[in-house]
């Protein structure tokens, strides 16, 4: 199994084939239209994120010794944004999910998405995912 | 002066830069207008040449900033056509001068009186009024909104009574850009004696407002809307009202007399203006209001209709377009949605063309809820704003919808 790093690492290799915002755009839209990413019935009150623009929903359960993470969002780029994250964070140990490091996020071109002037609850979903891991991490 | 919209822009220098390799095409108006080159200077001649505090020192700089202040207090008491100087309250903005009247009369209100709020109102209009009803057990009452995005007079003429002691509705809504009948909304209060508050945060970069033809009791607004710097404002109220008023918040310049016994109040304006103003501040909205008013709010207003029809035409020709607030008495501004899209995807994705609107709620959650809608695309039109640029946004939008569909 892959390390956060080496998902990472995946995620820049494959935005660094696009030449422009246009085609990395075109991606993200796609990766969000693709993937069901929560179940119905995690989709509930006490999982949604409010931002002020675009809403979260992000569910987390622990499975064998890893945390793994379902979101959502009535935004198709948010949805998009959530798969690349969920696909760096999801099936990862507690641990090396709070230790993460995020810089990748300005490398693929998505910097300003993370800039709480979006208030697209991506910056509170990423704080979420770091206190989920802590919570899970101490009800082993 | 012809309206020569070549010329206009040049005064603005933040409107020739590019955004993301593109010109950039501002169209958030309604969040904030962009200022003239004159109101740059104006702000760094204040603080180059007389900056000092006013109302206190008996030194030359203190008394140059003074009469600068007031003066401007004058100009703006004339362009609003108020009686008199002294009714003319400088604030730091709209919300301020909202809350500084609704705190007021907190104290006013007794067990069962009744205030009147429109569901087109801007959170800033509805959250001070909730806090008062708190205070004072008033109850609140909503004006309901028609389908168009106009209010329903009908319904607010069954809510007037004579419980019915203040009734504070926007001159323009914010998220939809609708005229409200104001004159007639502060006739009909005045026949069971209640007070009138209007909102003229989105009014007054479009209009010249008369506040004693309306006759409305308080008339608030802000200065960076209007070409003025963020942090300005005003509170237009009628002498009387303002002396009937407790004063908002205490401390130096709004006092005649402190002993530890008993405190008595300046008299108007300074019972309302405690503390060091914005000095520079409300010089700078002088020179913001004189900049309106030598372009003339006629053509201003001429432009922007121009605008406003041209942009309503060429978006009613994009598949899916759904428009909010079509009532035919509107300012330049435009509220709409694609069927099926998210309006963040549409804000962000065009904003990578250079293209700056507002998506969301607008602060106005009761007008969405009422259209069962997250929130929505604005874009509002200034009067340096062109043909061209909506042009240009029309082709960001056809590509964000080849993107997204």
């Amino acid at each position: 199994m892959s390390t956060i790093k080496e998902r990472q690492e995946e995620i820049i290799d494959e935005f660094s084939m696009f030449d422009d915002w246009t085609e990395r755009y075109e991606y993200i839209i796609d990766l969000g239209k693709s993937l069901p990413l929560i179940d119905e019935q995690y989709k509930k009150e006490e999982n949604l994120i409010k931002g002020c623009q675009s809403q979260v929903w992000l569910h987390a359960e622990k499975v064998d010794d890893n945390v793994v993470f379902t979101a959502d969002s009535d935004a198709i780029l948010t949805k998009g944004i959530i798969a690349v994250l969920v696909r760096v964070f999801s099936n990862q140990n507690p641990e090396e999910i709070m230790n993460a490091d995020m810089s990748f996020i300005d490398e693929i071109g998505l910097k300003e998405h993370l800039s709480p002037t979006r208030a697209n609850g991506l910056v509170s979903m990423m704080k979420q995912i770091k206190l989920y891991a802590i919570a899970l991490q101490s009800n082993q | 002066m012809n309206f020569d919209i070549h010329k206009i822009r040049e005064d603005f220098p933040i409107l020739q830069q590019q955004v993301n390799g593109k010109p950039l095409v501002y169209f958030d108006n309604g969040a904030t207008s962009q200022k003239p080159q004159v109101v740059i200077d104006a702000e760094v001649h204040y603080y180059s040449k007389i900056n000092a505090n006013i109302h206190r020192g008996v030194h030359h700089l203190s008394q140059v900033a003074t009469d600068a202040y007031e003066e401007a207090r004058v100009k703006i008491q004339k362009h609003l056509n108020a009686k008199n100087s002294l009714e003319v309250l400088f604030t730091a903005g709209t919300t301020h001068g909202i809350n500084l009247v609704a705190s007021g009369f907190s104290k006013l209100l007794q067990p069962g009186d009744e205030i009147i709020v429109s569901h087109l109102e801007h959170h800033s209009n509805i959250v001070p009024w909730q806090m008062a009803c708190e205070i004072s057990g008033a109850v609140l009452k909503v004006i309901p909104m028609l389908e168009d995005g106009s209010l329903d007079i009908d319904a607010y003429s069954a809510l007037l009574n004579p419980k019915t002691k203040i009734v504070t509705v926007n001159h323009i809504s914010n998220a939809l850009g609708i005229i409200n009948p104001i004159k007639a909304i502060i006739d009909k209060a005045h026949e069971f004696g209640a007070a009138v508050l209007i909102d003229g945060a989105q009014a007054v970069p479009h209009l010249k407002p008369d506040v004693q033809a309306l006759d409305c009791e308080f008339y608030v607004f802000s200065g960076h809307k209007m070409c003025g710097p963020t942090g300005t404002g005003v509170l237009y109220g009628k002498e009387e009202w303002l002396n009937k008023l407790p004063p908002y918040q205490g401390g130096g310049e709004m006092i005649k007399e402190v002993t530890f016994e008993k405190t008595t109040y300046a008299c108007l304006p300074h019972k309302f203006e405690a503390g060091t103003p914005n000095i520079a501040g409300g010089i700078v909205l002088g020179v913001a209001v004189d900049y309106l008013n030598s372009i003339g709010f006629e053509k201003i207003e001429a432009h922007e209709r121009e605008l406003l029809h041209y942009a309503t035409e060429q978006l009613s020709l994009l598949e899916g377009i759904q428009f909010y607030g079509t009532h035919s008495n509107k300012t330049s501004v435009i509220s709409f949605n694609f069927e099926g899209i998210h309006p963040y995807d549409i804000g962000a994705i065009i904003d990578k063309m250079g293209i700056a609107v507002r998506t969301g709620h607008h602060c106005a959650q009761p007008i969405m809820n009422y259209f069962e809608i997250s929130g929505t695309v604005r874009a509002s039109f200034a009067f340096y704003n062109t043909k061209e640029e909506i042009d240009r946004m029309i082709e960001a939008l056809k590509k964000a919808l080849k993107m997204l569909r």
